[in-house]
């Protein structure tokens, strides 16, 4: 059981990751990651969403026949994505005015299906939420890098308005990395978040290949020791 | 026992099993909405109440008034024929300012700012209420990021005059921002009509109903 934990939360940051192996979720993720601070925004939303939906569709998993998943599984989404949304807007206010921006892009994202779909449709409540979580945290970080690295690439700053979301004691994630930038449009545009994605997906492919064969010529080196030492 | 089992997996092979189960998963969620909206209802209003007191309140002083702004206000139509909800300051039943909004299209959607006037017709304050312009470019027009929105202040439809506003590009007296003058034109253009809407129909909204008029 506990290896299986382990295996869902390597699967959900990093080897099946929504974005880097999936590639889903594209829409919210272009659209939001202008600055870094709001890709953690909209992490932060998602997440939320992910594990009460995975939550949900898990606790009726035996109840949902396959013929009608689908228009039942949406249901359940855009039930919880309501839901939050209208939580949020009436007792957390100022955190909305933030993230409320996010809350109904949530619907958009077909990686809360696919996760249902996937996952929760076949498992069982602790696994899923679990499933909701890692994966999530997968989401959340990618959505970071890609929104700092256009920051940068944009405006030279990074968590610019990070207080606004997190509160005043986090001030001090608010840095200007290069003083007097001319700034740099295409990345804080849609299509920079197309190129700056592209680069990333390369190097998490790149970063992939040197680990196996880095794995790989450990055995082997491994392999001639022992034929040696016989 | 096993009769009854499979009795119940034939039941959920057939149609009407499907047609049940998402009518009763609609109906769940439906009924679920409806009492979060109720839950939800009256906070969200006060909340939304709270934000346009505080948006009121950063275009006109607060000691300029002492009346209640939410329950002060009249509706007039401007010149493109749509009617603006005026809120009108008052300090002894005199009024002292009104408050109101004006749209602009700007390089992308609207932009909704809030006006203040005096009554001899001077800008008290305007502050963008929302805008969906480029960020790092055209959102320099709200005061979190640049203090160019405040530079309105004081002025009138005679000062600068009627060439005065506009942005320099076009002959104006207001700066532009480097990469950007479609939105600054868009919020010159709004706050000046209005400045024309404030002239035109200053004989009704200078005037107070009191309480037995109403």
């Amino acid at each position: 059981m506990n290896m299986n934990y382990k295996e869902n939360a390597r699967e959900g940051l990093w080897t099946n990751n929504i974005v880097f192996a999936q590639l889903l979720a594209l829409c919210p993720l272009l659209a939001v990651t202008g600055t870094a601070t709001n890709g953690l925004g909209m992490g932060i939303a998602t997440i939320v969403v992910l594990v009460l939906s995975n939550a949900t569709v898990s606790l009726f998993r035996n109840v949902i026949t396959p013929e009608v998943r689908i228009p039942d599984f949406v249901l359940i989404i855009a039930t919880v994505v309501t839901m939050v949304d209208m939580v949020m807007n009436a007792w957390m206010h100022e955190l909305y005015k933030v993230l409320g921006l996010f809350i109904p892009l949530i619907v958009t994202n077909c990686a809360i299906l696919g996760r249902a779909e996937a996952f929760a449709s076949k498992n069982a409540i602790a696994p899923s939420i679990f499933d909701g979580l890692m994966m999530g945290l997968g989401f959340t970080f990618v959505l970071v890098v890609l929104g700092a690295s256009r920051e940068v690439l944009s405006n030279g700053t990074l968590f610019a308005n990070a207080s606004l979301l997190l509160g005043n004691g986090f001030s001090f994630l608010e840095t200007t990395l290069i003083k007097d930038y001319r700034g740099f449009l295409l990345f804080a545009l849609p299509s920079g978040g197309f190129i700056a994605l592209g680069f990333i997906l390369a190097g998490k492919r790149m970063l992939d290949k040197w680990l196996q064969t880095r794995s790989a010529a450990k055995v082997f080196v491994g392999d001639l020791s022992t034929a040696k030492s016989k | 026992m096993r009769e009854k089992a499979e009795k119940k997996s034939k039941f959920r092979e057939t149609v009407a099993y499907q047609a049940i189960l998402l009518g009763a998963s609609t109906l769940v969620a439906t009924t679920l909405l409806s009492f979060g909206n109720l839950a939800t209802k009256d906070e969200i209003a006060l909340r939304i109440e709270e934000d346009l007191k505080a948006s009121l309140t950063q275009v006109v002083p607060e000691d300029l008034y002492d009346n209640e702004l939410l329950a002060s206000t009249i509706s007039e139509e401007n010149s493109k024929g749509e009617s603006v909800l005026v809120y009108q300051a008052t300090l002894n039943n005199v009024v002292t300012a009104v408050i109101f909004e004006v749209t602009e299209n700007g390089y992308s959607g609207k932009i909704r700012s809030i006006i203040g006037i005096a009554p001899d017709g001077r800008i008290l304050g305007v502050r963008i209420l929302s805008h969906s312009e480029t960020p790092g470019l055209g959102d320099k027009i709200e005061v979190e990021k640049d203090d160019w929105i405040l530079g309105f202040d004081g002025l009138s439809i005679n000062n600068p005059g009627q060439s005065g506003w506009a942005v320099r590009k076009d002959g104006g007296q207001f700066d532009q921002f480097t990469g950007a003058t479609i939105t600054p034109r868009a919020v010159v253009k709004s706050i000046r009509s209005g400045l024309e809407f404030f002239e035109q129909k200053k004989q009704v909204l200078l005037h107070v109903e009191t309480e037995s008029q109403r």
